[in-house]
């Protein structure tokens, strides 16, 4: 019994905590070296680029049609008791809070992170990491720091342009399926968010989906490159990088929406 | 300048060094042969500092290597060049600015220094006409110089080749080995050079040290292991030492 719960603890435990325990100290060397952005600006703005414009017109695709999801089914719904016309409140605000900000780290860390994990990776497997360590290269600051503050800036901006595209994909909806008038979904959709937070005196819609999507953006390029440069046996383990990328990033991100939700609202 | 002293060194249950005595004075030139997985490329990442010992110590310059901070480490480091056996140049920095890295990064030169320095040093490895080219654009040869020449920019007073040759036709290889020997000769560099290859062991090395199982089986300059070669030595070298 203790051999199979040693073997257990071995075989799934030990690897999820090492993981673990290694992406959240590869997170602490990088905000140490927060100080080197100022000297990194190039290579952030290279990711921001990698991360924000390479990603945009997936983002806005993704984001218009969530919208026009969210319109339809909360407007059928709300058709029925007469009340459609609020439907353009509903789309804003869930956009905002929740979806923008979800579907955007979703996205980001399907291709940002993803590449994060296969680029680092494949530089670990060629001995490109130990090249830069024997040459005194500073790894964290010189290949992770810009990684993780250019996704960590690009995540917001994007999730903004994602807020504002579902919306108006949802008034397009508004307008075709529920017969309302443009100017009154938008109306409704601005004044909903407009209302002032307890916690922080700011549009409550509006800063619970920039935290959010700023604290994505990081947790997302952390573990893409965390996961990078743990990759070992060649191409395989790259790959296997990969995808423990993607999978720890869509956990972390869903767990994370839960807390972050309930904390910043209530 | 570079001691090893009763170092072992295991992975997992595979004991790679047991209980190594290695000695390279300021200026020569060693070279390490031995047959594949004997451990001499593992000798070269104890003495940059990749790896430490399960037990001995590893002396560069005086300093025991794994009692370093990191950031006296780092600075030992700017003393020494590293050839890896694939070159591992980074894949999306063009071949001056892979030159150029390590200079950049240690900020000690300004910036047109640096141009200087690296189109000098790419013109001592033939490299001068490659400035703007990726090392997916480079033969197997060509991405060696370029390494070379990362290792040669900061004026290193060691030098560790990691076979050298590897990959390499008979030609390019030949190629190789004589800028490493010229280059020694023109900068009285200490080097370690692993290789497999007896040529290359011949051209470059005043002394070669084989092993096998962890430790040394015999050492001496290249003239006198072939005039009174040590059984295991004939055997490891075969055709190459009647080719």
């Amino acid at each position: 019994m203790i051999a199979r719960i040693q073997n257990f603890s071995n075989r799934f435990l030990r690897p999820v905590v090492e993981a673990s325990g290694f992406a959240m100290q590869l997170a602490g060397e990088t905000l140490l070296r927060f100080p080197h952005c100022f000297r990194r600006s190039r290579l952030i703005k290279d990711q921001m680029f990698e991360g924000g414009v390479r990603t945009l017109h997936v983002v806005l695709l993704v984001g218009f049609f969530i919208g026009m999801i969210v319109s339809l089914q909360v407007g059928v719904e709300l058709a029925m008791y007469g009340q459609q016309e609020s439907v353009g409140i509903l789309v804003a605000v869930l956009m905002a809070r929740e979806m923008a900000p979800f579907v955007t780290a979703i996205v980001l860390a399907a291709s940002v992170g993803s590449a994060m994990a296969a680029e680092l990776g494949t530089m670990k497997v060629q001995e490109e990491i130990t090249a830069l360590e024997v040459l005194s290269v500073d790894v964290h600051s010189y290949l992770v720091l810009p990684r993780v503050i250019g996704l960590t800036l690009v995540s917001p901006i994007l999730t903004v342009l994602a807020t504002w595209v579902g919306t108006i994909g949802g008034g397009v909806i508004a307008v075709t399926q529920l017969g309302l008038d443009f100017g009154g979904y938008l109306h409704n959709a601005l004044n909903s968010l407009r209302d002032i937070g307890d916690f922080i005196p700011l549009p409550v819609s509006i800063y619970s989906g920039l935290v959010k999507s700023t604290v994505f953006g990081f947790v997302t390029a952390v573990i893409g490159c965390a996961r990078g440069l743990q990759a070992t046996n060649g191409a395989r383990g790259v790959g296997e990088s990969t995808r423990a990328a993607v999978r720890d990033s869509i956990i972390l991100i869903i767990v994370l929406n839960f807390f972050l939700g309930k904390f910043l609202l209530h | 300048m570079i001691r090893l002293h009763n170092v072992h060194k295991a992975f997992g249950q595979n004991q790679v060094l047991v209980g190594l005595d290695l000695h390279v004075k300021e200026g020569e030139s060693l070279v390490l042969m031995g047959p594949s997985g004997a451990g001499k490329s593992v000798i070269l990442k104890h003495i940059i500092g990749l790896l430490k010992p399960d037990a001995g110590e590893v002396l560069v310059e005086g300093k025991i290597i794994h009692e370093l901070s990191s950031n006296d480490l780092r600075n030992l480091r700017k003393d020494m060049g590293y050839l890896f056996q694939h070159a591992a140049l980074i894949n999306w920095l063009d071949v001056f600015d892979n030159v150029a890295l390590p200079l950049r990064e240690s900020r000690i030169l300004p910036e047109a220094e640096v141009k200087i320095k690296v189109e000098e040093v790419l013109t001592r490895v033939r490299m001068q006409d490659a400035l703007k080219k990726f090392p997916a654009e480079l033969s197997g040869g060509m991405q060696k110089r370029v390494g070379l020449a990362r290792a040669l920019v900061t004026n290193p007073r060691i030098i560790l080749y990691d076979e050298p040759e590897a990959g390499l036709d008979p030609e390019m290889s030949y190629s190789v080995s004589h800028m490493i020997r010229r280059l020694r000769e023109e900068l009285h560099t200490t080097s370690i050079t692993v290789t497999h290859s007896w040529s290359c062991a011949e051209m470059v090395g005043d002394q070669v040290a084989l092993f096998e199982n962890g430790s040394l089986v015999t050492q001496g300059s290249p003239k006198t292991l072939l005039e009174n070669p040590h059984p295991r030595f004939r055997k490891f070298l075969g055709p190459q030492h009647h080719g």
